[in-house]
């Protein structure tokens, strides 16, 4: 089934009379009704139906929305979109889905303006400060360094670490960085001094996979982070005691990836097949099971709310509020929605209230690498060593567009935070930017001389994105 | 010696002497001076018998020194080792894919040079007699102008042969090959590739033009089932080798990449 968004000519279709009327039901996007029937003019326009939508759900004033009926979109009046639909006949309701937009618009990343050297070994993960000014990329050389994006130099080189630095994540409100190495230590560093608080937390008996700090709108002070290693534990360590609060021994196997979600739950992948989700206090809450094999990947839909919940530094409790109120806009009463790819070539859409999955997205022939929500929710994209990448509706799981152009394995996928182009770097030594509207391939980016392991893109300062790889250098993107 | 426990029964009723000790401790502190006396004054068969002793009571205590000073000693840094690859491709084994390993640069300048640093440098020299087999034609077997060649050859997939009558140079089928085993150096993995042409015969410029493939040929191959990529995002497909073995005796084409 095609289910790409199509265009209508307005010359090919003849019009209903002016003065018929229609009844017209919207839904939202989980697939519910907001409001009974209402009786429309055939020649209601974009706008209009915008300000109706506006009264009826009671959102701010500038929100825009986005009409659809039958993945086709409204352009200009309702009049063609009904003739549009063959089935249609007028003693029935017409329904119209809609999808809130973005009012900002990114920029497409085209051309490398900087090549970072300095890191001896290759480059293993990268992210960017909230506010996009600061990149942090850790190495197998040991150290992280930090990068300054004004002036595309560096700034300093946190050294502290025995093993390659495989993960590392910036603090909710971006003045910390917690890192995870090799050889199972996690170290918290203070970004405002460049050094290492304490000693390097000891815990782990094999290597640290994934880190992640408790959300900004449970605990603005964030004292929380949580590492999970390939040993099969989650700990809990305490920014300000620097200690190992809890220890969970989540899987008897190693975890590929663990989330702190906004709700309050841990969620570990595991090599075991099943996915965990636990509270903080190391209460197994549900456990899902589905896959056949390795969860490689998982990502929920709140992922950059919660990423960018500090956008602006300064008093704590303002942000709080501020993080608050945008994740609840984002949760918008439903639960998390959790989705996973693993070795067995499908992904997985679950909620933490059940252990069975809700749907199962297949069409992989290889093992999916890497999945990423969209920040808006809307889509998921999958990266996979079949060298393609997957672009699923957010909502259902349906799939919906398969972006080919890789001639190697893709490892890992970035979202614009407009939700309307993907990065993506793969082992064929090139990172490619793909249109979400033309699903298809925008800028090809070639430049690395080797495999590329990591890629970001700046969530709020959003024309620059990061990538580093096995060349050791780390590449600076810009529009 | 004492022969039963009457020393320890006297201690335990009547209680040890006040300054046990200390006589105790002034023995010991006697004991270093009075093997060193021993030491350097024995002589004879005491003296091996005593030597023979005191060289096993110094290894042990050689030993018990070194334990000692293990505990001073901080813990051996892990060494960190080569080849850091990220969390998702840690628990992997990933099969080895050829990379660009030369850049650009390092390639136009060596065309320029119109050097090629080849593998093998330098081939023997073959005669006619081992590469031509004289076909005789005509209606009395007289006419002695054409020539089979004896050896693997490669034709294009266009190729079509010249009338019978005016062919000067024969290449059997049988000979005729499309596809090379290349190796490539660094990886020392081998791939079936198809054959693209011979670029360079070291024997004559006449077995280029033929398409004949010895030893030391240079011949084009397609490697675009290898995934190699350039720097500026352009995919490779095809790369010269040479070839290494004798075709025409082992019955397939052997070839190292040029890398």
């Amino acid at each position: 089934m095609d289910q790409t968004k199509k265009r209508i000519k307005p010359n090919q279709i003849t019009l209903l009379p002016p003065d018929t009327r229609v009844f017209v039901t919207l839904i939202n996007p989980y697939g519910e009704e907001a409001q009974k029937s209402l009786e429309l003019s055939v020649n209601t326009t974009k706008e209009e139906l915008q300000s109706i939508l506006q009264q009826l759900v009671k959102t701010e004033e500038d929100q825009v929305y986005s009409f659809f009926h039958n993945n086709v979109e409204l352009i200009d009046t309702l009049n063609q979109l009904i003739v549009s639909d063959p089935e249609y006949k007028l003693e029935n309701t017409f329904s119209l889905t809609y999808h809130p937009q973005s009012l900002f618009r990114i920029q497409p990343i085209t051309r490398q303006t900087a090549a970072l050297e300095g890191h001896e070994q290759p480059v293993l993960c990268v992210q960017f400060r909230t506010h996009g000014d600061v990149l942090a990329t850790g190495s197998g050389d040991t150290t992280i360094r930090l990068w300054d994006m004004l002036t595309e130099t560096p700034i300093a080189t946190l050294k502290g670490h025995k093993n390659w630095v495989l993960c590392l994540a910036w603090s909710p409100d971006c003045k910390y960085i917690a890192s995870g190495s090799h050889d199972g230590q996690v170290c918290i560093w203070d970004v405002e001094t460049n050094q290492l608080k304490g000693q390097p937390l000891i815990g782990h008996t094999k290597w640290v996979t994934s880190i992640a700090w408790q959300p900004m709108h449970l605990d603005e002070e964030c004292t929380l982070v949580a590492s999970s290693s390939k040993d099969g534990s989650v700990r809990i360590w305490s920014r300000i005691s620097l200690s190992c609060l809890i220890s969970i021994n989540a899987h008897q196997k190693a975890i590929t990836k663990m989330l702190w979600g906004g709700q309050g739950y841990i969620y570990t992948a595991s090599e075991d097949t099943t996915i965990g989700v636990w509270n903080k206090s190391g209460k197994r809450v549900q456990e899902l099971k589905g896959h056949g094999h390795w969860v490689n990947s998982i990502a929920l839909h709140t992922d950059y709310t919660i990423r960018c919940a500090c956008f602006s530094e300064g008093n704590t409790e303002i942000n709080r509020k501020q993080a608050k109120v945008l994740y609840d806009k984002m949760l918008n009463g439903k639960n998390e929605r959790l989705v996973s790819g693993s070795d067995d070539q499908t992904l997985m859409l679950w909620e933490y209230t059940s252990s069975k999955p809700k749907v199962r997205m297949t069409g992989h022939q290889q093992q999916v690498n890497h999945v990423q929500f969209s920040p808006d929710g809307r889509y998921i994209v999958s990266a996979s060593f079949d060298k393609s990448l997957r672009i699923w509706d957010g909502y259902n799981g349906n799939w919906i567009a398969t972006l080919r152009g890789h001639v190697g394995s893709v490892y890992q996928v970035s979202w614009s935070s407009d939700s309307r182009y993907m990065l993506s770097a793969s082992k064929d030594s090139t990172l490619k930017l793909w249109s979400l509207s033309k699903k298809k391939l925008a800028f090809d980016l070639p430049g690395h001389a080797d495999e590329v392991y990591a890629v970001d893109w700046a969530p709020i300062g959003g024309e620059k994105a990061g990538s580093g790889g096995k060349d050791r250098r780390v590449k600076i993107w810009r529009h | 010696m004492p022969q039963h426990d009457y020393i320890e029964l006297h201690q335990k009723r009547f209680g040890k002497r006040l300054d046990t000790e200390e006589r105790a401790r002034k023995k010991a502190a006697r004991q270093p001076h009075e093997i060193a006396e021993k030491a350097q004054n024995l002589k004879g068969l005491k003296a091996k018998m005593f030597n023979k002793e005191r060289f096993k009571e110094k290894a042990l205590m050689k030993k018990q020194m070194l334990a000692h000073e293990e505990k001073d000693i901080e813990v051996n840094v892990e060494d960190v080792k080569d080849g850091a690859v990220p969390t998702y491709l840690l628990d992997r084994e990933q099969q080895q894919q050829s990379k660009v390993l030369t850049n650009m640069l390092k390639q136009k300048r060596q065309e320029k040079a119109g050097k090629w640093d080849v593998p093998i440098a330098k081939v023997k020299q073959m005669s006619e007699g081992e590469m031509f087999q004289v076909i005789e034609s005509g209606k009395r077997k007289q006419k002695s102008w054409k020539r089979r060649i004896n050896k693997v050859c490669f034709v294009p997939e266009t190729f079509t042969r010249k009338p019978p009558k005016f062919e000067r140079y024969i290449r059997p089928t049988g000979l005729r090959f499309k596809k090379a085993n290349v190796t490539h150096p660094e990886l020392k993995t081998t791939f079936s590739l198809p054959l693209l042409g011979v670029k360079k015969n070291p024997q004559s410029a006449l077995y280029t033009t033929l398409g004949v493939i010895t030893k030391g040929t240079v011949v084009e191959v397609n490697v675009s089932e290898l995934g190699l990529v350039t720097q500026t995002g352009k995919v490779i497909w095809s790369k010269y080798a040479q070839v290494t073995n004798n075709p025409e005796l082992d019955g397939c084409i052997n070839a190292t990449l040029l890398v």
